[in-house]
């Protein structure tokens, strides 16, 4: 019997041939990431448990990424921060980027594809629930608590249950209405919120490997939203050479075997599918986009790891070119190398930025802004009963603030759409 | 680990997602700091829709307004509880007000291990729904040893799934002292 990619980077980092799912095993990390939020009890809990002066385990595996509460006056929140700057001056960290620096880059999940941390074959641990986002570079990468990332901060090891793999096989040629969200919400919808749990999701097809790498992030990304321990895809030439292009690190990729067992396999034909939405207050909670159209909107917001990559905004511009939002708009860029191409690159003769403040929308700075609620005071975030559709990944009651909003997820262009027409939009019925 | 945890139930639903157990605008508190700390009882499961704050009834809040223990020991719910984000102050949040143990069919992988790893809370599973033959405010005890479940008034018992692998880190109180007994920590 063959092993999934899940299995065979997890025995190649317990330093053995095969590993079964079920099976409970200690494994090598090569990349632990953490952040604002978490960051600073992950470090307080490092500190009880190895000692005030003990050493980070290798220090040039660890990223610190701030990206949560960045703008904002909240003073617990700058407090945090302080809190890992001054750990990363005592350790000499050479990866972390601070906030009110050129070295800022905004979301974590995008700026370790940015940098170069995310690379085939190896394993990533991170403080974040959307850690499983890395998959898509062919790399078994997910998200844990403070106690597990101090663990790893000390150790460089950690304990993990070895999976089961459910294989989403995306065949066809993806229409130019339909975005990689889509595929990922039908997903969710098919196997449910839980459908997915302690399992890992394999993607795979044409239609997968027709996709930009920022595309692939945005199917591994929402792995969690059905349960998913990690979300993967294996690397191939695109893979490669994003990787190549950041760092000069080596790597060793891994494949599937074709005789690897899959708890589950699904088949889709792309070109067969609609654009859909989730409805609040659940990811899985689908509707396709004709189903909900017409359904009256507050507000409209694009950004987050999952919806706020350049090709995001690329899409959504594509829509808002020359038209005006009846909505508030909400742009945040999830990193600050996403803001600067979105000043670079241009679309019939203006740049991206400048379509979206010609649109009318509300410009953000690079961060996870409103996707999580927050502080009071963060840019985008629900005060009241606004319902939003949003390129974000959750939408349970008070992920953006307020209790009483409800959040529609859908693709940059059906956001797109519906916030030039104010109520949910077909992107169908503008991209003609 | 308790041989015995008893107290009043606080019955909830399906997928009870992390951002309803703590939400997000109160993660900015140290979980060391005393004063700060105690802010995680004060809002644990304050971001629950009102007609679902325990059920049957609802309104009624895990931990009443500016107190900062819930009355509330065991946490009754459906399937998926914890989903979302892999913020480790959820099971914290819960332990800080005063809850040892959550009584779910099924849970987040994240919520579930950091529930045992951190040695906040113990997540036993049900195979019965019990959140249909438990109500708020109800009085529990749980076995732990044995696995059992007791409504103490009705007097009606319920067996838990076993523990399994994870009993061993919650015996050694957390991870930290599991994998030094295990060898990988001094």
């Amino acid at each position: 019997m063959g092993q999934t990619i899940t299995q065979k980077i997890l025995a190649r980092n317990a330093g053995r041939d095969r590993v079964a799912p079920g099976e409970n095993i200690w494994i090598d990390v090569d990349t632990l990431m953490t952040h604002d939020v978490c960051g600073p009890p992950t470090i307080g809990i490092f500190k009880r448990e190895f000692g005030e002066d003990a050493k980070v385990w290798d220090p040039d595996k660890l990223v610190i990424l701030p990206d949560h509460y960045i703008f904002t006056e909240d003073p617990h929140a700058r407090r945090n921060i302080d809190i890992l700057r001054d750990f990363a001056a005592q350790h000499d960290l050479p990866h972390y980027y601070d906030v009110g620096t050129s070295r800022y880059k905004g979301v974590c999940h995008v700026a370790l594809a940015e940098e170069g941390f995310n690379r085939p074959g190896t394993v990533l641990f991170g403080t974040d629930s959307h850690s499983c986002t890395s998959g898509a570079f062919g790399m078994f990468s997910t998200g844990v608590g403070n106690t597990d990332a101090a663990l790893i901060m000390g150790t460089g090891k950690i304990w993990v249950k070895v999976p089961e793999t459910l294989r989403f096989v995306f065949e066809g040629t993806l229409p130019p209405w339909l975005m990689a969200k889509d595929l990922i919400l039908s997903v969710i919808g098919d196997v449910g919120f839980e459908g997915g749990t302690y399992c890992a999701l394999e993607f795979d097809g044409q239609a997968v490997f027709d996709l930009s790498m920022e595309e692939r992030m945005t199917l591994t990304n929402m792995a969690i939203e059905a349960g998913g321990k990690n979300g993967v895809i294996a690397a191939d030439e695109k893979t490669f050479e994003h990787v190549r292009a950041r760092t000069d690190r080596p790597f060793d990729p891994v494949w599937s075997d074709p005789d690897a067992a899959w708890l589950q396999e699904r088949v889709y034909d792309v070109s067969n599918m609609e654009p859909v939405v989730a409805k609040p207050h659940r990811p899985d909670n689908r509707a396709t986009v004709s189903e909900v159209a017409g359904t009256k909107l507050d507000r409209a917001y694009i950004g987050s790891c999952t919806g706020g990559k350049l090709e995001d905004f690329e899409a959504a511009a594509k829509i808002l070119q020359g038209e005006e939002v009846r909505i508030d708009t909400f742009v945040v860029p999830a990193s600050t190398e996403v803001t600067r191409q979105m000043h670079e690159r241009t679309l019939n003769g203006k740049t991206l930025w400048q379509v979206f403040v010609d649109a009318g929308c509300k410009m953000g700075h690079a961060s996870c802004g409103a996707c999580l609620g927050g502080p009071i005071d963060t840019f985008g975030r629900t005060q009241g009963t606004e319902v939003v559709i949003s390129t974000t990944n959750r939408n349970f009651p008070g992920r953006m603030g307020s209790k009483q909003s409800a959040v529609y997820l859908a693709s940059p262009l059906t956001v797109a759409a519906s916030a030039v027409q104010g109520t949910i939009t077909d992107p169908r019925t503008v991209l003609a | 680990m308790d041989d015995i945890i008893q107290g009043k139930a606080y019955v909830l639903g399906d997928s009870i997602d992390t951002d309803q157990i703590i939400p997000a605008a109160h993660l900015v508190y140290s979980m060391t700091v005393p004063d700060e700390r105690k802010q995680y009882g004060r809002y644990a499961l304050s971001g629950l829709p009102t007609d679902q704050q325990g059920l049957p009834e609802g309104n009624l809040p895990f931990t009443p307004d500016d107190m900062f223990e819930s009355e509330y020991r065991i946490v009754i719910a459906g399937s998926n509880f914890g989903c979302g984000s892999s913020r480790e102050h959820a099971p914290f949040s819960l332990m800080v007000a005063g809850a040892k143990a959550v009584v779910a069919q099924s849970y987040a992988r994240i919520f579930y291990r950091n529930a045992v790893d951190g040695g906040f809370i113990i997540p036993f599973e049900s195979r019965l729904r019990l959140v249909d033959h438990i109500r708020t405010g109800d009085e529990i005890r749980i076995d732990v040893r044995a696995g059992l479940l007791t409504h103490v008034e009705a007097g009606e018992e319920w067996l838990l799934n076993p523990l399994g692998d994870i009993a061993d880190i919650l015996k050694a109180g957390n991870v930290f002292e599991y994998a030094r007994q295990a060898g990988f920590m001094k």
